[in-house]
């Protein structure tokens, strides 16, 4: 076992969440491909940690899971508050405040 | 050898899965989908001698954000009307730029070589690594913790100021 292993699959899971953030038009299916995103950069810290010796990246790894949390909670948050208003779910539905 | 297989068994279904979440039509589906891709992620924390990090994903990621997720799908209230999203004239572009980055981080990814200088825990000591997690936590990383609770009291605040409907009188 490498870390290049480890970079390999996070770089996958890395295009998977991009390709769900680029292509989908679902808001809640944008969110989750984020949280693909979050974990795929987690693995590669957490592997970086792993083969270096050092802790930084675990501890990197904890506050990031943290705050994905937070950004999840607020992020549905908004959502439920643009239903209320709008009644859409569509991120191209949701385009008044483009330029 | 062992360590070699399990690795494979997990990232496949990591993969397999992730893939599974952006392609399904029925967000509960993704949701589901998402579930099995975490835990995945877990188990490949575990490889990396960091059960820690294993027990904190499986907690507040499989635990709480998920159940936030469905929670969000059954408020949304998405019938069937909305499984039929039509991928938009975006979709060929996005697909070839994620192509792009995808090709782009994976030469980066096999041809990178990082050297750095190895750190102060060895074997040992990684393996004992909620102990070792929790001292630096409290001490050489205790102003970015407490950052972090700050962060997640205001997210406690701003979630419910955001959804509560204020009472008309």
């Amino acid at each position: 076992m490498t870390l290049t292993h480890y970079l390999i699959l996070s770089f996958i899971l890395f295009g998977i969440g991009v390709a769900g953030v680029l292509v989908r038009r679902n808001v809640i299916v944008v969110l989750m491909s984020l949280e693909l995103i979050f974990n795929s950069v987690n693995i590669s810290l957490a592997a970086f940690s792993y083969y270096l010796q050092s802790l930084n990246g675990t501890v990197f790894v904890i506050l990031s899971i943290t705050v994905a949390a937070a950004e999840v909670a607020i992020g549905l948050a908004i959502l439920v508050a643009v239903y209320r208003t709008r009644k859409a779910v569509n991120v191209d539905e949701l385009d008044e405040m483009k330029g | 050898m062992f360590e070699q297989f399990f690795f494979y068994i997990f990232a496949t279904v990591a993969i397999v899965s992730a893939i599974c979440v952006i392609s399904v039509r029925n967000p509960v589906h993704s949701a589901v989908f998402l579930i099995v891709c975490l835990l995945q992620v877990a188990a490949i924390f575990v490889l990396l001698r960091s059960p820690f990090l294993a027990a904190a994903q499986v907690f507040i990621y499989v635990g709480a954000v998920m159940v936030l997720f469905l929670f969000a799908v059954m408020v949304l209230d998405m019938g069937k009307a909305h499984w039929k999203e039509h991928l938009h004239g975006q979709s060929a572009p996005a697909a070839v730029l994620a192509g792009i980055l995808f090709i782009l981080l994976g030469y980066m990814a096999l041809k990178g070589r990082m050297t750095a200088p190895l750190g102060t825990y060895n074997e040992a000591a990684l393996v004992k690594n909620t102990e070792v997690v929790g001292r630096a936590l409290f001490t050489k990383y205790i102003f970015p913790f407490e950052v972090v609770s700050v962060i997640l009291l205001l997210a406690l605040v701003g979630a419910i100021a955001l959804v509560m409907r204020e009472k008309r009188p």
